[in-house]
């Protein structure tokens, strides 16, 4: 206590206090010399690039590898895996869990979970085909109900969490059982409803663009326009006097996308084209990705999701901002369903159960979006689709049983489950030197 | 003393159940000027920024803004007013950058998108005038240490141009030299014409920065102090509420011979209020308005 006294000498109040910002080292209003511009050029670029994996921001990079190894290990071992055939096959099958996965990673962004994402894709196909088939109500329309279905029934939840306070994952727990049980009764004495003919939903799995021209465009207005706006705003962000990338880094990740969509294409158009599915799938994609990235809502999403207080504090209404995320949750859950339906030829009273839940949420996990909540980005939902129903394609070429399948995949979800423990406690040390 | 009071508090109280949290305080403060609030815990201070805040509404007395009467029930109408908070536990989020912990809840957009490069541009002006040192402003608030947490938090405040800055134990979990730097802070925002409310517990930081130290005690005023003409043992005794307290004691016990004898002097000829009953010190400068 004894020196409180002989501060006061050193400063007595404002007299010499308002010489002190003068002496003071960070009065200086010239541009900070110890900010971490980046090195201009690749080199920067790679150096960047290292520091984020030492900090423990490994992203996407152990999914696209296991992507590529676990292809590379299938085509060795069946010689079938990497047929046009078989890829066409995974493209249509991911759009359903991949739908899905995009509603359980804007759940995962607010460090929620999603119990009920099965039963509520059972729901919906249930209610759209009883509506189409039993009832005769048109079609889109019987499509439309169905989605606002997974829409009030992820606003239920949402209700429940963030007005009541009941944890989503009590909530969604009861959600799983009890909307499972409405489908049941929806589907009354019928034990399945095959898809009729005509019905847009069998055109989720049975259409495609059959023109080569078809996926050759949307390769091009993909790249050219990931192009177009990276250029943009790099040429913005020069205008404005911020540290741009380098046109090499442009360059790079523009090939890295164009290789990607026009081998993808080139191996659909070798055989049937373009599938409706994997359009839709890239189009909710596209379209989750811009709101979380680009729009005040998704910067929202991830204020909630990383510390709740602060959200609400910032004046933004944390409580509307969980309820939509479940309302959305709840709707791309209910597509998904339909593509569940057209893929296995109609809606079915088990529709939605056994391992599907766990798979989405796997599925969002491994692509690299973190379990505890505010970390991840949409195409997470891609890459974990990717490796999910590679491996349960690859299995099956190989004749191996559901039970071993079960078995690899609860491995895989592990392992991300561990990469995204272990980075996420490197980012806290290496973030606090 | 010399420019009005940007915000004045006339007998406010506050009473949450049994609790009578606060007991006709009055409070100004003026532009360009740093108010420190002090006392004991359980004084009343935080609950005394809360209702000027806005997140505990007052249930009486009057606030005046610039001379007006102004009500304020919630946080957004002391955001409305210019009055912006930064509190204890910072309010950042870890996860988002810096750029985006700065423009939370008001986000440039232009139709509708949000306007990155403007908010960049707009955090690197900010940061620059305010001499704020952060490595980069586009890396996760997870990774700044606890003194760039705080200057962030605090330049957050500054995004909706207040005129009133509440700072609620800025420097509490900080090491010495992040203690400097925000108190750097504190007098540039002092020096650019803001009105700066400083609750602390630290002395020595409040006799180095504040203009004016407001004590309070059992949530009643005890005594409006000038830093420049008070000792600490003054303050102490209004924020214990007596001459003869354990912190006066202590120092007895532990100081040496000559410093107290050179301490009593120096009392002597500055005020020689006991500071004990706070009526002295109240009065000397409540006179101004």
């Amino acid at each position: 206590m004894s020196d409180v006294p002989r501060e006061k000498q050193a400063s007595p109040g404002p007299a010499t206090a308002q010489d002190s910002p003068a002496t003071a080292p960070g009065a200086d209003p010239a541009p900070d010399p110890r900010l971490l511009v980046r090195e201009r050029g690749l080199a920067g670029y790679l150096e960047d690039f290292r520091r984020r994996i030492r900090g423990g921001e490994l992203g996407s990079i152990p999914v696209v590898v296991g992507v590529i190894l676990i292809a590379i290990i299938f085509e060795a071992e069946t010689g079938s895996f990497l047929t046009p055939r078989n890829l066409t096959n995974i493209a249509i099958y991911i759009a359903g869990p991949g739908i899905m996965a995009v509603g359980i990673v804007l759940v995962l962004l607010l460090g929620e979970i999603d119990l009920s994402i099965g039963s509520m894709a059972g729901l919906s196909a249930a209610i759209w085909a009883v509506l189409s088939v039993t009832h005769g109500v048109n079609d889109l329309l019987a499509i439309l109900l169905a989605l606002g279905a997974g829409a009030v029934v992820g606003t239920i939840h949402g209700f429940f969490f963030a007005r009541i306070g009941v944890p989503a994952f009590v909530v969604t727990l009861a959600g799983f059982l009890g909307w499972s049980g409405l489908q049941i009764w929806v589907m009354g004495d019928e034990g399945t409803i095959n898809t009729p003919r005509d019905s847009l939903v069998r055109d989720f799995r049975d259409f495609y663009f059959s023109d080569i021209a078809a996926a050759y465009s949307l390769a091009t207005v993909i790249t050219a326009g990931y192009l177009l706006a990276l250029w943009r705003h790099e040429r913005r962000r020069q205008a404005a006097g911020l540290p741009t990338r380098p046109t090499s880094e442009i360059l790079l990740r523009g090939g890295l996308v164009a290789a990607a969509a026009f081998i993808t294409a080139y191996t659909l158009n070798q055989h049937r084209g373009l599938p409706l599915a994997l359009v839709i799938f890239l189009a909710v994609l596209l379209l989750a990705d811009f709101m979380v990235r680009r729009t005040t809502y998704g910067r929202q999403i991830f204020a909630v999701g990383g510390n709740a207080e602060a959200a609400r504090r910032a004046g933004i209404n944390v409580e509307r901002v969980r309820m939509t995320v479940f309302t959305i949750a709840g709707t791309l859950a209910a597509f998904g369903g339909l593509f569940f339906a057209a893929q296995s030829g109609g809606a079915a009273k088990n529709l939605g159960s056994g391992n599907l839940l766990m798979n989405v949420i796997a599925a969002a996990v491994i692509g690299g979006t973190s379990l505890f909540g505010g970390r991840g980005w949409v195409w997470s939902a891609l890459l974990g689709t990717l490796v999910i129903q590679s491996i349960t394609t690859g299995l099956n070429l190989m004749g191996m049983s559901s039970e071993i399948q079960y078995m690899i995949t609860g491995a895989v979800l592990l392992i991300a489950v561990v990469l995204d423990s272990v980075s996420r406690r490197t980012q806290r040390t290496a973030g606090r030197t | 003393m010399t420019a009005a009071p940007v915000l004045a508090l006339r007998g406010v109280s506050k009473r949450f159940g049994a609790v009578q949290a606060l007991t006709d305080v009055d409070l100004e403060i003026r532009p360009g000027e740093v108010t420190a609030l002090v006392g004991d815990n359980g004084a009343g201070k935080s609950t005394l920024v809360k209702t000027i805040a806005g997140v505990h509404p007052i249930d009486s007395g009057t606030i005046t803004w610039k001379g007006d009467p102004v009500r304020i029930t919630r946080p957004h109408d002391a955001q409305e007013l210019g009055i912006a908070t930064v509190y204890q536990d910072l309010a950042l989020c870890d996860n988002l950058d810096v750029v985006a912990n700065l423009f939370l809840g008001r986000e440039i957009r232009s139709r509708h998108i949000l306007d990155q490069v403007a908010m960049e541009q707009r955090a690197k002006e900010l940061l620059d005038t305010l001499s704020i040192r952060i490595p980069s402003v586009r890396i996760p608030v997870a990774s700044l240490s606890g003194g760039q947490r705080q200057v962030v938090a605090i330049a957050r405040a500054l995004v909706g141009s207040p005129e009133v800055v509440i700072l609620d134990e800025p420097t509490a979990a900080l090491g010495v030299e992040q203690t400097a730097q925000v108190l750097d802070l504190v007098e540039r925002l002092r020096d650019r014409g803001l009105a700066v409310i400083l609750i602390s517990h630290n002395m020595a930081e409040v006799q180095a920065v504040a203009d004016d130290i407001i004590v309070l005690r059992l949530g009643r005023n005890n005594g409006v102090f000038s830093a420049a003409t008070t000792t600490g043992e003054q303050i102490i005794s209004a924020i214990t509420g007596a001459a003869d307290n354990a912190v006066v004691r202590r120092q007895r016990r532990t100081t040496p011979e000559q410093e107290r004898e050179q301490e009593r002097a120096s009392e002597d000829s500055t005020d020689g209020a006991d500071g004990a009953d706070g009526a002295t010190g109240t009065e000397e400068t409540q006179e101004a308005p």
